[in-house]
């Protein structure tokens, strides 16, 4: 449906070349497009207004969507449309999968294919389309909340581990991926089988080998260990330990004063209580001091708590 | 670790080698604070309503007027508003569903609804709208498994959960929902790392964060978080040039200046952010031309981070500012005319 007439399209001005406006191109660009959003906008309204449910109508949805797909009362009214018209959802997962390649970062969008997919009650192509999407951008939070929805509802769990392990050969920082990671063994095997943990401990520990100034995979590590605790997982200080002369960084440091922390808090037999006190506080001074500046005000915080706490008190009674 | 700078499209640098994603903030860059172009720059915003940009965002008109007012009451310059104006636009906005849409012509949102009624309190103007019917609205939103959908059509995000507690206070109408309920949705969207995202499941994200501890602070469940892990993944978010990002791996951004700094107000951990540091990231994202705040250093300026900027700067106690509410992002003394004193954590 043609809503402007450009003047260089019609008949009567054929036999005058167009002279563009010498402001360079933005200005006019700007202008024509502000000429036919006012005009298709205003048709959207006109319809609205009529609660027109017609082709034309479905048809203008898709006009005012190319101009601004963050309306959300246009995609509200297509939905009404296809229904109202009985469109075919097989072409309209087509258009849908066209805009959110070109306007991936919007939530409207994405909301609208979860509706057509609910409608269908067909996520075949979905983990395909979405990892395509990522491809372009590895940490869409958007896609990857699409993503896990429909894992969620249709149970589509296999393979995913080995899709979140490609993402994180290609970027081992991609802190989504490494949320997916939980995500996905939280809702299958889960944490609690000890030769699960320790693969993933394992995998871990082998990413920061790799780029040991990765804040996702320290948090991981961390959020993985927190039921069981740092201090008694068997070995994690010695090969934490281990890393420290070739993989040193702020995050390893302050991963051994939680690990310090965990030995204080659970008296564990394991750990010289006074010895374990001392390397804390002088981490927490390290980082403070040198290593993590920016943050000195919460390293001063941690140093205080160490040194007020019970275990501190039942030291000093032996 | 070599020390890599590459310049980015928008001139500003990324420091490479040692892999910190980051802006730097170069030295003619503004370091003082300009209100009154930014009140300029507000003031005159939406003047021309044929301005592409300004039609544009229509969709969001609601939320772009709470930022230009709130902004303008911060700096002491509400006056130049108008407000018999917008009183009539939003009593033009609510449905008979009861909810408030973004626009006259558009459809109801709790995005709306909840900017609709911040505009209304700063006003004093409350009872424009029917309020019964805009707490009915809300209500009829709350699911089965106490989440909160933004309209009709049914998205669920914890954005909305705040949308709805935030509403409800400000209408002393929180006891109509399904308080337990609604809690325990919030509370199974914490994850491994203390933070929050819009779903079970979702990844941390600083905005989330700033709506699941506003909401929890509005229902008096703060003693839920965890205050020093979710702490220390806020103070995170503060990069090398002093600014801060919405999670691990991402460039700073002058709004999650304000998701995370009143977070971190919330939770009563902001000391462990370098506030010299971050106030000098905020001020040289502003534009001293045209007034306002972009995203980073020499982007484009818009209401949306002019206002987060300005109020970050109040978070962290600039006095030419008005004091700030973390929960709420409105002055203080709005709130304390309304009788709202949300709890905040020590």
């Amino acid at each position: 449906m043609c809503l402007f007439f450009y003047f260089r399209d019609r008949k009567e001005w054929a036999d005058l070349e167009p002279v563009p406006q010498d402001d360079g191109p933005n200005p006019v660009v700007k202008i024509a497009y502000s000429e036919k959003f006012t005009d298709v906008f205003d048709m959207f309204r006109a319809l609205l207004k009529n609660d027109e449910k017609s082709e034309r109508a479905f048809a203008l949805t898709a006009e005012a969507i190319e101009l601004n797909a963050a309306n959300y009362t246009v995609w509200h009214y297509r939905r009404v449309l296809l229904q109202a018209l009985d469109k075919d959802l097989r072409e309209e997962m087509k258009y849908i999968t066209a805009i959110i390649e070109d306007q991936p970062k919007n939530y409207q969008v994405w909301h609208h294919r979860r509706m057509v997919v609910e409608w269908l009650n067909d996520p075949s192509e979905e983990l395909q389309f979405v990892a395509e999407i990522l491809s372009q951008d590895a940490k869409n939070y958007h896609a990857w909340q699409h993503r896990q929805w429909v894992m969620q509802e249709y149970k589509l769990w296999d393979g995913e581990l080995e899709y979140v392990e490609e993402l994180l050969e290609e970027d081992v920082r991609n802190n989504s991926a490494w949320n997916q990671r939980h995500f996905v063994i939280s809702h299958t095997s889960g944490y609690s089988d000890s030769a699960i943990l320790e693969r993933e401990v394992q995998y871990t520990l082998k990413q920061i080998k790799k780029a040991p100034h990765n804040e996702s995979a320290w948090n991981y590590l961390n959020g993985i260990l927190q039921d069981g605790g740092l201090s008694s997982y068997p070995g994690l200080l010695e090969q934490v330990t281990e890393l420290q002369d070739t993989c040193s960084s702020p995050y390893l440091t302050a991963f051994l004063v939680d690990l310090y922390e965990d030995a204080l808090e659970t008296n564990s037999s394991s750990y010289d209580q006074q010895e374990t006190l001392n390397k804390a506080l002088e981490l927490c001074k390290l980082l403070a001091e040198e290593k993590d500046t920016i943050r000195r005000e919460y390293w001063n915080y941690v140093s205080r708590s160490l040194q007020n706490t019970e275990y501190i008190t039942d030291m000093l009674q032996v | 670790c070599l020390s890599l700078l590459s310049e980015s499209d928008d001139g500003n640098f990324i420091l490479q080698g040692t892999q910190v994603k980051d802006v730097v903030i170069k030295p003619e860059a503004p370091n003082t604070l300009l209100l009154d172009k930014h009140a300029d720059y507000i003031a005159a915003y939406g003047s021309k309503k044929d301005d592409y940009e300004y039609t544009l965002s229509e969709y969001l008109r609601m939320s772009g007027i709470y930022w230009g007012l709130t902004v303008m009451d911060l700096m002491g310059q509400l006056s130049r508003m108008n407000r018999e104006e917008i009183i009539e636009f939003i009593k033009s906005c609510q449905h008979d569903c009861g909810g408030i849409s973004a626009s006259t012509g558009h459809d109801p949102h709790l995005l709306y609804t909840l900017s609709a009624v911040q505009i209304l309190s700063l006003y004093d103007s409350i009872n424009v709208i029917d309020v019964d019917k805009v707490v009915d609205y809300v209500k009829g939103l709350q699911q089965e498994d106490g989440s909160f959908a933004g309209d009709k059509w049914g998205e669920i995000d914890t954005r909305f959960s705040f949308c709805a507690v935030a509403t409800l206070a400000l209408l002393g109408k929180l006891d109509v929902i399904n308080m337990d309920k609604a809690v325990g949705f919030v509370l199974s969207c914490m994850n491994f790392d203390g933070g929050f995202g819009c779903r079970p499941g979702s990844e941390s994200h600083a905005g989330q964060i700033y709506c699941c501890t506003g909401f929890l602070s509005i229902t008096g469940q703060l003693h839920q978080v965890n205050a020093d892990l979710l702490g220390w993944w806020l103070c995170e978010r503060q990069l090398p040039s002093g600014g801060l990002n919405g999670r691990p791996e991402k460039l700073p951004d002058v709004c999650y200046s304000w998701w995370v700094l009143a977070s971190l107000k919330i939770i009563g951990r902001i000391h462990w952010i370098d506030k010299a540091k971050l106030r000098s990231f905020i001020l040289a994202c502003q534009d001293e031309e045209t007034g306002g705040f972009a995203d980073r250093p020499g982007d484009m300026v818009d209401p949306f981070h002019t206002l987060f900027g300005v109020a970050g700067l109040s978070l962290l106690g600039d006095e030419q500012i008005k004091p700030v509410n973390p929960v709420f992002c409105m002055p203080e003394d709005v709130l304390q005319r309304i009788g709202l004193q949300p709890d905040l954590l020590n």
